[in-house]
């Protein structure tokens, strides 16, 4: 008995004192350990990455070099360009289509009944298998990537909205029912807001999905844009250049995300709010 | 005029449990008149029909036979002549507490400067005019109810039907509150049904308490105390109160030959 005591003294004195440790580090601001983070990492892949054959890979500052001589020309701003153009087209419709259609799959049990099971089968339609036949039907070019954008992003949202609207409290549509307001207000006024949190979470996931759509898209279309520089910088075995788009696109993708969070505590003020309250 | 009446009133749900489907009786055969004006409390231990009965009465819920008149005209669902007052507020927490209280006024169709008129006028009567432009998590469980009672309230209903609306209040912010609505239905008059599990709260509001046991209507006993019923801490010490209190007890506690 005395034993298993001064053992549990033990383990709690560790605890306390690893406890401190978080403390001290919780002074720290987050952006600072995140430069930290982004520093760290680039400086190893810096110390390493010199020492592998340039084919088979390449370091930061061999790929900023390759950057600055592709902006300086242009190249890159023009790829940006053209790339980005059919992703906010695809990534709007996906958000004017995925999310009235996520509310009504939520509120309407037949509708969810008829429809559901082709908007979960369409998130796992192995899109890639598609583009081909994508292609026949629009063509080459902006239409097709757009649409490819389009189908990628457009389940995540539908499906995140149905679900918010699954949580949604009962009672509270019943404040709805209780003042007489229909069907369509309750859509509109009580359940788009209190789904909000969830739309914008499905928001999130599809600008990575986007993204990852762009590229595809321009890999098995006609080859352009940031996609197109990538597998022509492959093809060439320039692998200094081939990472500056993928560099650019995860940049993008996460200001597009930071972007996204930004209008979340525009558009929903409350939820963060409500979520900082302890 | 506000009378409501439930005439011969059977609720039952079916339970699913494990593999086996229950029919689950929670209410059987409830009738009675609730009359203008009164304030009339639905007492009895959870699980008793008490909640059942008042949203059947709202029409938020439906009855499996039995129908509910409001002043001899029977209803279908909800309408702008019962206004509820939900357990928990519930409040749309994106709307400030002024815009709760239009939301009803809006679906009920006011609109323009008697909008904002209106619902700030029911805003004061619960004295939370200084309070308009917080949102529902910037405001305490007794603000919120009353913000609850002014959105309730604003559609000027004929009848005002609580959920166990203080329940979940601590004792002094309860307390300020039931002297509350006293005043509230002093001023305008409704019709209310309130639904409590709390003796002293039933004793301290009610023209009549109605106790409720196993879905049945039990018994209905009339509260002999005037009105108005004047500061309630002291009338908690008057030995009308204690008897009164004590005969609810006992009803409450009577051995359950009728309920199975």
């Amino acid at each position: 008995m005395v034993d298993i005591t001064s053992q549990d003294m033990t383990v709690n004195q560790a605890n306390t004192s690893a406890a401190n440790r978080f403390r001290g580090l919780s002074a720290v601001p987050s952006w600072l350990i995140t430069t930290g983070a982004v520093v760290l990492v680039l400086l190893l892949w810096q110390y390493f990455g010199r020492n592998v054959n340039p084919v088979f890979g390449s370091y930061p500052t061999a790929i900023a070099a390759a950057a600055w001589d592709m902006t300086r020309t242009g190249e890159l701003g023009a790829a940006l360009l053209e790339s980005i153009k059919p992703f906010l087209v695809g990534f709007a419709l996906s958000l004017v289509a995925g999310i009235p259609l996520g509310l009504l799959l939520g509120r309407f049990r037949v509708f969810e009944a008829a429809v559901g099971l082709f908007v979960t089968g369409g998130y796992a339609m192995p899109l890639v298998a598609l583009v081909p036949l994508l292609v026949l039907w629009l063509g080459l070019g902006f239409a097709v990537k757009a649409a490819v954008i389009f189908l990628m992003c457009v389940f995540p949202i539908a499906i995140n909205t149905w679900l918010g609207v699954k949580v949604v409290p009962k009672t509270l549509i019943e404040v709805g029912h209780a003042f007489v307001a229909p069907n369509a207000v309750i859509l509109r006024r009580i359940v788009l807001p209190a789904t909000l949190p969830y739309i914008m979470a499905g928001v999130k996931l599809s600008v990575g999905r986007g993204v990852v759509a762009m590229v595809i898209a321009e890999f098995f279309t006609a080859i352009s844009g940031l996609g197109g520089i990538i597998i022509n910088s492959a093809n060439n075995f320039d692998t200094a250049r081939m990472f500056v788009p993928i560099i650019v696109l995860m940049v993008l993708a996460t200001l597009l995300n930071a972007l996204v969070g930004r209008i979340e505590r525009w558009v929903a003020p409350w939820q963060v709010e409500l979520a900082s309250r302890d | 005029m506000g009378e409501v009446s439930l005439v011969d009133v059977s609720r039952s749900f079916k339970l699913r449990i494990g593999a086996e489907t229950h029919t689950v009786n929670a209410l059987r055969d409830v009738g009675f008149t609730i009359r203008d004006g009164e304030i009339a409390v639905l007492i009895g231990p959870s699980g008793c029909g008490k909640t059942t009965a008042l949203r059947i009465a709202m029409g938020l819920d439906h009855a499996s036979s039995g129908r509910v008149l409001v002043d001899g005209r029977e209803v279908h669902g909800c309408g702008y002549d019962r206004g509820m007052v939900f357990q928990h507020a519930e409040l749309l927490p994106w709307l400030t507490a002024l815009q709760n209280v239009m939301f009803g006024l809006e679906m009920k169709g006011v609109r323009g400067q008697q909008l904002r008129d209106t619902a700030m006028h029911y805003l004061d009567l619960v004295g939370l005019k200084s309070a308009a432009n917080r949102r529902p998590h910037q405001l305490s469980g007794g603000m919120k109810q009353r913000v609850g009672i002014a959105r309730a309230l604003a559609i000027d209903p004929k009848v005002l039907l609580m959920d166990e609306p203080f329940g979940a209040l601590d004792a002094q912010t309860r307390e300020s509150l039931q002297a509350e609505l006293l005043d509230v239905h002093a001023r305008t008059g409704k019709t209310i049904i309130f639904v409590t599990h709390d003796l002293d709260e039933a004793v301290l509001l009610a023209d009549r308490v109605f106790v409720m046991r196993g879905g049945e209507l039990q018994e209905i006993l009339e509260v002999p105390l005037p009105r108005p019923r004047g500061d309630l801490g002291a009338l908690r010490g008057t030995p009308e109160f204690a008897a009164a209190r004590y005969s609810i007890w006992q009803a409450l506690h009577k051995p359950a030959e009728t309920v199975q």
